[in-house]
Parts: structure tokens; C-alpha cells; sequence
């Protein structure tokens, strides 16, 4: 039966020494480490020759000073101190920044200062959720589209639904095609207020709905936005649809990035489930923070029962509460085991890595070094429940 | 108010952020059964559309509906709700403008996916309003419907943001019914009657994210409450062990004894290396735990030690952390 569980290992050696990977996606729900694994990845492939740049989204700064930056920026910086041929570079999605300057890129300088000054632009742009997503796609296509680097490593936005910038493209165009956009966008072309020209019974019931629900002053400022933006609108939507298709591509291959505990991993099986329905490339899960148990020691209850044993006889203290540590370790491992064979046993062919818990915080490149080697190295775990 | 003293004393709608992975649903959910403790009725909201606590109870998927969930000791009742932005958005327009069939006609126009997907703004103060709603909502003899709401929130880097509503519909509506509306939300959020918890662990990054969340929402003028220190570990060598253990001085000759005298003569060098560097890991993981409890000591918040639970969280351990937050004032 057991048997039946042990799924593939995930080379992840093999995976970055590929030429033909080209972008690796993390993804996962929040406080996996995906940005940890993302920056060691990057790391590990960068001095494995590749030119890598990594592209977060976290704002913490940890991460960066890790790298030996202070911050990180909208702008790829080149870590110092990788060891090898190839080079890292490093950045973080500033959305607003990348937001305008698409606005900038894309229309003439008057339309795009009435864009950039329209507070409903400013709401959309700088709020946390939905245009990340977007503008994450946005960047990612920009940095391939630049051909500056061989491989991209991205970690995926921390939205209630991680992979809510796979429904970036679509999403955008259901609201394009929207009855509400044609509405907004008609009386704006022909130069009239909302409402005067087009007063057909069903329009008028709208508007008047639409005012007394989001009111007078923010109905107008959506449609100076639409109308100002409708030209790019379009441009939006192919990006993020080619984007989209770029993923979907053999160069492309998404890591699911898990904790061993209950809710990331059915996460992370929902990903999985995702990703295959999307026909995206899955190259594997990581598993972080698993215990590990050295084989050949002593089982839980065996553990357990000699500390009990020392400690009735009043001897070997320190003895007996290594035992109990070691004891509870056991126990530990084995209940990730089984929540790892519950996860394979619903996705067989996913192929594993597991990642040892680090004791301590990743501090600097040998930190993220290390938490790479240990990537690389993923000998699955003997089950720690035998016997 | 209530037979027992305790630190949140008048305080209704409790707010629960935490990092994600740090148990803020499970901690929200125990919190809500503490509360809840000894014949009083709370609600237990979640605005992220995880299904996170029928999980945690073990029932079906709930539907936005407020729903029996639980039975808290002493008697007391939790109910929960899973607030989906569409239907309250809906249930919005027909509270407020009596509009129900203009709201389907609206979800087919567009507008609904606009407000939900598009102007996440508007997004929140659809989930906010819902909260404090319950929180205010009355009986017809005018006692509250609910002791207490908690709300299970998202998490800290987006918290302020969340709960300060009014600023960010204020660029989009400065006047009409939405901001009438967020106004409205923003009495009951900044009001004595809220305080919003910080879920962590004693892990850098976490903690880091509990006193950034803690100084943004005091900038703002929020109510900071509790902070509960998630998934502590129990100490399992003495200090001099942890010493010896990080320094690399523990005795293996000793160890190796023991292990004989315990019987476990197989491999024995081997074990004992093996548990050595074991309790070297522990020991710093220890210290590193020490350090991040030194930081937030630093902080004025009362704060809340709930243990790691060895099996994982289930209903049982739900109503052990329940009880924890209660024996140390939480509730």
C-alpha cells in the first residue's frame, strides 16, 4: 500500500539546469515560504550558470536584505555574491508604478495625466487586491518580452485565491464585454451626460440605479476613466491573454509550494486540480518546513517508554528528556507523512521535494543557499511511522 | 456585564489578523467559543470565501446564512457566517434601497462583478458593513441580537487597509450612500466596542508583521487588542541542557549510558548522535522563539500563549485552545 504512495521525485537540479525552462512559477497559499523557495531557487540556478531574475511580490524587507539589498524595487537589481557564471537579479511588483507606467507607455502624454488624476484610477491602482494580480501578469510579460534573461522565477501574489492572476485575463474581459461597460462608454462617446441622449426605459432604471447605489460624483469619475482608458483597455487584454498562453507553454513550470499542515495542503491539492484544468505545466510540489527523523532510531513509543523507564528508576535525566524530544519528533514526522500520502494519493503523479524545517530565520545568501541545496538534495523521507 | 472579569470586557466585535500560517481562523473560531462560554450567543464572520471554519467545526460548506455552528461549554451558542461579497452586495441594495430585483438585474448588467472584482475598495466595504450590521443589530426588546462578533479578517499586511474603509472609498465617493455607508462602518470600527487581535508565532517574519500591523492600525487611529502567540512549544530540556545543547557540549558518554540503561542498546552511538543533534535544532529553535517573545514583550498588548496541539487542530483541540484564551483572560 505504501508503496502505491511514494510519489516521483521532483528533480529541481534537473528542472533548473534545462535551458528550455525558461519562467518558474511559485505558487501556494500565504506563509508557505514560497518567497523564501522562490529566492533560493533563483539563487541556486544563478550560480549554476543561468541569468536569472526574481520577481516578488512580498514586501518584506528580510527577504531583500537576505539578497544583500536594502529594499527592492519595480526595477531588477543584480545581487552581489553569487558564486559561479551565472547572475541573480532581483525585484519587487510595486503595482502603482507598473499600473502608470503602462498608462504612460500606452497613451499620449495629456490622456495619460487626465488617467493618472482621475481618483477613480488612483483607487484601482493603488488598492491591494484584483490589480495586483493583473499587474503581476503585466510584469512577468514585460520581463519575457525583454529577453534579458533566461529564466524568470516569480512568486505568486498572496490573494485569498492564489491563483486568482490565472483568471486575470478573463476577468478582464467579462468586464469589457460587459453591458455596464457599453453603457458607460456609449454616452461618453457621443459627448453627452449619462442618461440624456439614451433614455430608453431599460437604461434609465439603471442609471438610476447605478447613481443612488455608487452615487453622482464616482459614476462620473468611472466614466472619464473608461472613456479616457478605453483605448488601452484592449492592449490590457491581449497582454494578459498572451501571457496567459505563454504559461501555458513547455518553457513554463509551476511549483505548488506547501507546509506540511492540513490547510495548505488541500491548497495546495486545490492548485494542483487548478493547474491541470487550466492545462498548465505542474513540475512538482515542495513540501517545507518537514520534520525529518535520522533512520534507524528508535520509534515514538519505544522512545516514550524507556524516558518513562529512566525516569521511574530517577535516572539519566537528560537522557530521558532527549528521548521524549525525539519521541515527539517521531510523532511529528509521521503525522506529515500522512498528511504528504493523503496529498499523493490524490495526485499520484505529482512529483515531491521535501524541504527540512530550517531552525532558524533565512538571514543572507548562505541561508537561501542552503534552503536551495536542501531543495536539490530532497531525499524523500524514510516513513517515520514504521514499525 | 458578564460574572468574570476579563481583559476585553465591553468589547464586541472582535477583529482577528494574523500573517498567513500563523491559525488566525483557528484562533478567531476558539475565540468566538470562549466568548461564547457560559449561555451567551456570538458570530463568527469570515470575509475571505475560504470555508476555513466549516472546516475547523466540521460541517458542510456554509451558505450566507447565519448558522449554528457550535456549542460552547456552560452552554452558549456560536453562530457563523460566510459573507459572499455578491450577496451581501445584494442584500445591500435591498436593505438600503429596496432595490432586490434591480440587484439581479444588475448582476446580469456587469455592475456586481464591477464592485466585487474591479474596485476592490468597494469590496470591503461591502464585507465591513456586513459586520458591523450584525454587530449592532438589535432584538425588538433592544438587547443586541449577538454578545459578540468575531471576525475572522484578512490577514496583517492588508489589515488597515480592510478596516479603514473610509479612506479608501473617500478618493471615490465624498458623498452619497456609500460613503454614508463606510461612515457608518468606521463608528463601529473605531468605537471602543472593536479591537482587533494580532495571531503570531515566535518566528521573525510573523512577529515582524504583528508590530508593523500594530503601528500602521495606532497611526491610523484603530483600536489595537490582544496579541495571541500561536503554536508555542512546551520546553522539553532545562535551560543548562538548551545551553549545552546549542554549543555543542552535551555528553554523549552520558547520553549512551542511558540509552543502555534504558534497554535501547541497538546502535547505540549512533542514537545518541542522533538525539544530540536533535537538541541542538530544538535548542535553536528555543532561542530563536526566546528572542521574538523578547520583542513583543516590548509591546503594551496583553498577550496570550496558546500551545502547539501535538495532533493538529480538531474539534477537541478547538475547545482546549478555548479554554487556554479563557484561563488567561481573553474571554
Amino acid at each position: 500500500m505504501s508503496a502505491l504512495r511514494t510519489p516521483p521525485v521532483l528533480d529541481v537540479d534537473a528542472l533548473i539546469d534545462d535551458p528550455r525552462t525558461k519562467i518558474i512559477v511559485c505558487c501556494g497559499s500565504g506563509g508557505v515560504g514560497k518567497t523564501t523557495t522562490a529566492a533560493a531557487l533563483g539563487l541556486r540556478a544563478a550560480e549554476r550558470g543561468r541569468d536569472v531574475v526574481v520577481l516578488t511580490v512580498d514586501p518584506a524587507k528580510r527577504l531583500a536584505q537576505s539578497m544583500g539589498l536594502t529594499e527592492l524595487d519595480n526595477n531588477p537589481r543584480r545581487i552581489d555574491g553569487i558564486e559561479g557564471d551565472g547572475e541573480l537579479h532581483a525585484m519587487m511588483l510595486d503595482m502603482k508604478r507598473t499600473f502608470d507606467e503602462i498608462v504612460e507607455a500606452h497613451s499620449d502624454p495629456d490622456r495619460a495625466k487626465q488617467i493618472l488624476a482621475n481618483p477613480f484610477y488612483q483607487s484601482l491602482s493603488s488598492s491591494l487586491s484584483g490589480t495586483q494580480e493583473y499587474m503581476a501578469m503585466e510584469k512577468l510579460g514585460q520581463l519575457h518580452r525583454s529577453g534579458a534573461w533566461d529564466l524568470i522565477v516569480v512568486d505568486t501574489p498572496p490573494s485569498r485565491n492564489a491563483l486568482d492572476f490565472l483568471d486575470a485575463p478573463e476577468r478582464m474581459g467579462r468586464f469589457l464585454d460587459s453591458r455596464l461597460m457599453k453603457m458607460l462608454s456609449a454616452p461618453a462617446r457621443t459627448g453627452g451626460r449619462i442618461g440624456v441622449k439614451m433614455l430608453t426605459a431599460g437604461f434609465g432604471m439603471f442609471t438610476n440605479v447605478l447613481n443612488k447605489v455608487i452615487g453622482v460624483q464616482l459614476l462620473r469619475d468611472v466614466q472619464t476613466f473608461v472613456a479616457a482608458f478605453e483605448t488601452m483597455f484592449g492592449g490590457f487584454r491581449e497582454r494578459a491573454e498572451k501571457t496567459y498562453r505563454l504559461l501555458q507553454t513547455p518553457g513554463t513550470a509551476f511549483l505548488v509550494v506547501a507546509a506540511p499542515e492540513p490547510d495548505a495542503l488541500r491548497e495546495a491539492s486545490y492548485f494542483v486540480e487548478r493547474l491541470a484544468g487550466e492545462r498548465m505545466p505542474l513540475a512538482g510540489l515542495i513540501v517545507n518546513r518537514v520534520h525529518r527523523v535520522a533512520p534507524g532510531t528508535p520509534t515514538a513509543a519505544r522512545s516514550q517508554a524507556a524516558a518513562e523507564t529512566l525516569e521511574e528508576r530517577g535516572e539519566h535525566p537528560l537522557t530521558a528528556a532527549l528521548l521524549r524530544l525525539h519521541a515527539d519528533r517521531r510523532n511529528r514526522a509521521a503525522r506529515e507523512d500522512r498528511l504528504r500520502e493523503h496529498f499523493t494519493s490524490a495526485h499520484p503523479t505529482v512529483p515531491v521535494a521535501a524541504v527540512p524545517a530550517q531552525p532558524e530565520d533565512v538571514h543572507d545568501l548562505d541561508g537561501l543557499r542552503r534552503v536551495g541545496a536542501d531543495l536539490a538534495a530532497n531525499v524523500t523521507p524514510p516513513p517515520a511511522r514504521s514499525a | 456585564m458578564s460574572a468574570r472579569d476579563t481583559d476585553w470586557d465591553g468589547v464586541r466585535l472582535h477583529v482577528v489578523t494574523g500573517k498567513g500560517g500563523t491559525g488566525k481562523t483557528t484562533v478567531a473560531a476558539a475565540l468566538a467559543l470562549a466568548l461564547a462560554a457560559g449561555g451567551r450567543k456570538v458570530l463568527l464572520v469570515e470575509v475571505e470565501g475560504r470555508q476555513g471554519i466549516a472546516q475547523l467545526f466540521d460541517c458542510p460548506p456554509l451558505p450566507y446564512e447565519e448558522r449554528k455552528v457550535a456549542v460552547a461549554p456552560d452552554g452558549g451558542d456560536v453562530y457563523a457566517l460566510a459573507v459572499d461579497t455578491e450577496e451581501a452586495l445584494i442584500e445591500y441594495l435591498e436593505m438600503f434601497y429596496n432595490l432586490k430585483r434591480a440587484g439581479k438585474a444588475m448582476t446580469k448588467l456587469g455592475v456586481v462583478d464591477f464592485v466585487t472584482a474591479i474596485a476592490p475598495g468597494l469590496r470591503d466595504v461591502i464585507l465591513t458593513g456586513k459586520t458591523s450590521e450584525a454587530v449592532r443589530r438589535k432584538n425588538p426588546d433592544d438587547s443586541f441580537v449577538y454578545d459578540a462578533v468575531v471576525m475572522d479578517a484578512p490577514p496583517t499586511g492588508r489589515i488597515a487597509k480592510f478596516l479603514n474603509v473610509n479612506s479608501e472609498v473617500s478618493g471615490l465617493a465624498k458623498v452619497g450612500p456609500i460613503r454614508n455607508h463606510a461612515d457608518t462602518v468606521m463608528r463601529v470600527v473605531r468605537s471602543p466596542e472593536t479591537a482587533v487581535h494580532f495571531v503570531t508565532l515566535l518566528e521573525e517574519m510573523p512577529v515582524q508583521e504583528t508590530l508593523d500591523g500594530i503601528a500602521e492600525l495606532t497611526e491610523i487611529g484603530l483600536p489595537t487588542g490582544g496579541i495571541m502567540i500561536n503554536m508555542v512549544h512546551a520546553p522539553m530540556l532545562s535551560p543548562e541542557d538548551l545551553a549545552a545543547a546549542q554549543a555543542g557540549e552535551l555528553d554523549v558518554a552520558e547520553i549512551v549510558r542511558g540509552l543502555k540503561a534504558a534497554g535501547l542498546e541497538h546502535d547505540v552511538e549512533e542514537t545518541a548522535r542522533a538525539l544530540v543533534a536533535e537538541a541542538a535544532e530544538h535548542a535553536r529553535h528555543t532561542a530563536m522563539e526566546a528572542r521574538e517573545r523578547e520583542r513583543l514583550a516590548e509591546l503594551p498588548h496583553p498577550q496570550y500563549v496558546l500551545p502547539l496541539l501535538p495532533d493538529g487542530v480538531d474539534l477537541a483541540g478547538l475547545y482546549e485552545l478555548a479554554e487556554t484564551l479563557r484561563e488567561q483572560g481573553a474571554a
